[in-house]
C-alpha cells in the first residue's frame, strides 16, 4: 500500500530522517512511535505530500509520489490541532473534500451524514468549530478525513489534546473505525499505551532512524536493544557474563554476582559481557522471614536466586510496585499482582527477599556502551 | 485637584486637535456669507451645494476614483500579502521592504516620480494616471494590513485544505480570503480615504479634464473662503470618518 524506499530527508544539510526503508500493508493499522523530534512527523508529511524526500521514494499503491502535490494523493490527513476551518459550519467542513472534487449535492449530503453519524456527531451539523468540545472537534477532524474514502489515514497525534479518559476512549473508537472502514491507518504518537493498544504493527524511531518494527507483543518482549526497551515502558536492566553453553539457545551466565540460565536465540560467545532484560512483572518475589529462612519460589522461577532488601514499596489499586536493592547495590523494580488469598501487602521495607523470574522470559542483549 | 488638571490638559489637547474641525462645522451651518459673526442657523450652503452641478461632477469623480484604486489597491495588494506571506523566493525581503518605503515615501516625492513616469510613457494626465497614482499609493497600506492578518493564520489550515484536495486557487478562495476577509475589507476602506483626501498626488498626476475634490476645494479656498466650502468640507470628513470606523471596526480581532 505504502511503500518507504531509504528515504533519507534533510533541513539544511541536518538530517531529519535517514534512509528509512518501511512497508505498509493494505488495511494495516501502523504506528510510528518515538519521543519529539525523532522525525515521525515529517516521515507522516513526507506521505502526506507536505514534505519532499532529500533522497529515496515514496511509493503508495506502487506508485512513485515524488512531486505529486497533497492535493493529488489517495491520502488524508487528521492534523494534530485538528485544523478545523474556523468560518465553516461542521458540515461545510466535512463536505470539503467532497466538493473540491465536484461530487454531485445529493451525494455530498448523504456522505457527510454518513460520516457525522459514524463518529457520532449527529445534529451537529451546523454547528462552528468554536462551539465544539475537544472531543467533539477531534471527531470533525476524523470525519472530514474519512468522507474522502482515502486508501490511507494519516493521523498526527490526533489524540495528543485530550484528557486520559477521553483519550482511552477516542482509542478504542479509532480501532473500531480503522476495522468497520478497512482502510490503512498510520498513527504517529510519542505514547507507547497508545501506540500499543491500537497497532497492527509499531516502529520504534529515534533520532531519523527506525530501531525496531514489530507487532506490540514483539517490541515489549523482544525489544532488540536498550533504547526500544527502555522507550517501551519500566525495564530492569542486569548486567551479566556468559559462562557456558549448555545447550541450544541455552547459557549459565553470572548475573549480579548468583549464576542463573539463560535462553537466547542469538549467539553467543563465552566470557561476553551482556543485559539481561527483565520487565518489573516478570519477577516475582518471596520474604525470608524468621521462620522460614529460604522460602522457595515457585518451580519455574526457581533458577534465578538474587537476594536483596526491599526498600520502597507503591501503591497502584490493582498491582503494587516494590523496590529490591541486591547485595551488590543494583536497584530492581518489581510489580506484583495482589495476592487474593490475603489483604496484607506480602512485604514491608527492610524485608530481606530473594528474586526470581519466570524461565525463558529474559530478554538477553549484547553488551552497549 | 490633580482629576481637574488631567480633564483640563486632555481638553486643551482636544480642543488643538479638534477645534478647526468643529470651527468648520459650525460655519457650515452660518447664514452670514462674508463676516465670521454669527449670523443664525441655516442649511442653505448645503442646498447650494447640491445644486452646483460642477461640484457635484467632481465630488462624483473623487468618489469613483476612490472606490475605483481602493478595489485595485485591494485586490493587488490583498494576493501581494499572500505570497510574501506563503511562498520563499529570491528578493521576498527586497519587496517588503519597498512596501514600508513607499509608506512612509513623502507625497511630493511619489507624486513627482509618478508625474516623471507618465511624461514618460506620454500618457495623457487624467483619470487613468490618477487611478494609477493612487492605486500605487494605496497598495502598501492594503499588503501590510492584510501581511499582519495572515501571521496569526494557522498554516496547518492550508496544509489541510490541500490535503482534502484543494488546490492553490482553490486554498486562496475558499480558506484565505474568507478568513482575512475582515481585513481585506479594512484596506479598502482604508485606500478609500487615502484617495479621498489625497491633494498632493493629484495636483501632479491628474489632468484638466478630470478634476478631484481635494484640487477643487484649494482653488475654491485661493478666491476666499466661502460657507459652501465649508459645507463640503463637513460632507467629506462625514464621509472618511464613516470609512475609518468601520474600518477600525473590521480590523478589530474577534475571539
Amino acid at each position: 500500500m505504502v511503500t518507504l524506499a531509504g528515504v533519507t530527508k534533510q533541513y539544511n544539510g541536518h538530517p531529519a530522517l535517514v534512509d528509512i526503508s518501511l512497508t505498509v500493508a493494505d488495511g494495516e493499522f501502523l504506528s510510528l512511535l518515538g519521543p519529539s523530534g525523532c522525525g515521525k512527523t515529517t516521515l507522516l508529511r513526507l506521505i502526506g505530500g507536505f514534505e519532499r524526500c532529500t533522497k529515496g521514494s515514496v511509493l503508495i499503491d506502487g506508485r512513485d509520489t515524488d512531486g505529486v502535490p497533497p492535493e493529488r494523493r489517495a491520502v488524508n490527513t487528521v492534523f494534530q490541532n485538528y485544523a478545523l476551518f474556523p468560518h465553516m459550519t461542521v458540515f461545510d467542513n466535512v463536505a470539503f473534500g467532497l466538493r473540491m472534487a465536484n461530487r454531485p449535492r445529493d451525494e455530498i449530503a448523504a456522505a457527510v451524514n454518513g460520516a457525522l453519524d459514524l463518529v457520532q456527531l449527529h445534529g451537529m451539523a451546523a454547528r462552528r468549530p468554536a462551539e465544539l468540545s475537544g472531543g467533539q472537534q477531534q471527531r470533525v477532524a476524523i470525519a472530514r478525513a474519512i468522507v474522502n474514502k482515502p486508501r490511507v489515514l494519516l493521523l498526527d497525534e490526533p489524540l495528543s489534546a485530550l484528557d486520559h479518559r477521553l483519550r482511552k476512549q477516542m482509542q478504542k473508537e479509532l480501532k473500531q473505525l480503522q476495522r468497520t472502514l478497512g482502510i490503512t491507518f498510520i498513527l504517529v504518537t510519542h505514547d507507547q499505551d497508545e501506540a500499543f493498544a491500537m497497532s497492527d504493527r509499531v516502529v520504534v524511531m529515534q533520532q531519523g532512524r527506525i530501531e525496531q518494527i514489530g507487532s506490540p507483543r514483539e517490541i515489549y518482549e523482544e525489544p532488540v536493544n536498550l533504547y526500544v526497551a527502555r522507550f517501551v515502558g519500566d525495564i530492569n536492566v542486569l548486567a551479566g557474563v556468559i559462562r557456558e553453553k549448555i545447550g541450544p539457545n541455552l547459557y549459565t551466565a553470572l548475573v549480579e554476582g548468583v549464576t542463573v540460565q539463560l535462553r537466547s536465540d542469538r549467539p553467543l560467545s563465552l566470557a561476553q559481557p551482556v543485559h539481561i532484560l527483565l520487565r518489573p512483572e516478570d519477577f516475582r518475589l518471596a520474604v525470608e522471614d524468621a521462620a522460614t529462612p529460604a522460602r522457595e519460589l515457585p518451580g519455574t522461577i526457581r533458577h534465578a536466586g538474587l537476594k536483596g532488601t526491599v526498600r520502597r514499596i507503591f501503591y497502584h489499586g490493582a498491582t503494587y510496585d516494590v523496590e529490591v536493592s541486591l547485595e551488590n547495590g543494583t536497584r530492581i523494580q518489581v510489580t506484583e499482582f495482589f495476592d487474593e488469598d490475603s489483604d496484607t501487602l506480602s512485604c514491608t521495607p527492610g524485608d530481606r527477599v530473594t528474586l526470581g523470574w519466570h524461565e525463558g522470559w529474559e530478554v538477553v542483549l549484547p553488551h552497549e556502551e | 485637584m490633580s482629576r481637574w488638571l488631567h480633564r483640563g490638559y486632555a481638553g486643551c489637547v482636544y480642543a488643538f486637535l479638534y477645534l478647526p474641525l468643529v470651527v468648520v462645522a459650525v460655519f457650515s451651518f452660518n447664514s452670514s456669507k462674508y463676516s465670521l459673526a454669527w449670523k443664525g442657523f441655516t442649511l442653505d450652503w448645503y442646498v447650494r451645494l447640491w445644486q452646483n452641478s460642477g461640484l457635484m461632477t467632481t465630488a462624483f469623480n473623487s468618489l469613483l476614483i476612490a472606490a475605483a484604486s481602493a478595489t485595485l489597491a485591494t485586490l493587488l495588494g490583498t494576493v501581494a500579502a499572500f505570497v510574501l506571506h506563503r511562498y520563499r523566493f529570491p528578493g521576498r525581503r527586497t519587496l517588503f521592504g519597498t512596501l514600508f518605503v513607499m509608506m512612509m515615501s513623502p507625497d511630493i516625492v511619489i507624486a513627482l516620480s509618478l508625474l516623471l513616469l507618465f511624461l514618460a510613457l506620454s500618457l495623457p494626465l487624467g483619470f487613468s494616471t490618477l487611478l494609477l497614482a493612487h492605486t500605487v499609493l494605496c497598495v502598501p497600506f492594503v499588503a501590510t494590513t492584510v501581511f499582519s492578518r495572515f501571521v496569526g493564520f494557522p498554516d496547518d489550515l492550508v496544509d489541510a485544505a490541500r490535503d482534502l484536495g484543494a488546490g492553490e486557487y482553490q486554498v486562496f478562495r475558499h480558506i484565505v480570503l474568507p478568513l482575512a476577509s475582515p481585513a481585506v475589507a479594512g484596506g479598502w476602506l482604508l485606500s478609500f480615504t487615502l484617495s479621498l483626501d489625497d491633494v498632493i498626488i493629484s495636483f501632479f498626476t491628474t489632468g484638466p479634464d478630470f478634476e478631484v475634490l481635494p484640487l477643487r476645494i484649494y482653488s475654491m479656498v485661493r478666491l476666499g473662503i466661502k460657507p459652501d466650502v465649508n459645507a463640503l468640507c463637513v460632507v467629506m470628513m462625514a464621509v472618511t470618518v464613516t470609512a475609518l470606523v468601520l474600518s477600525k471596526h473590521l480590523l478589530k480581532e474577534k475571539k
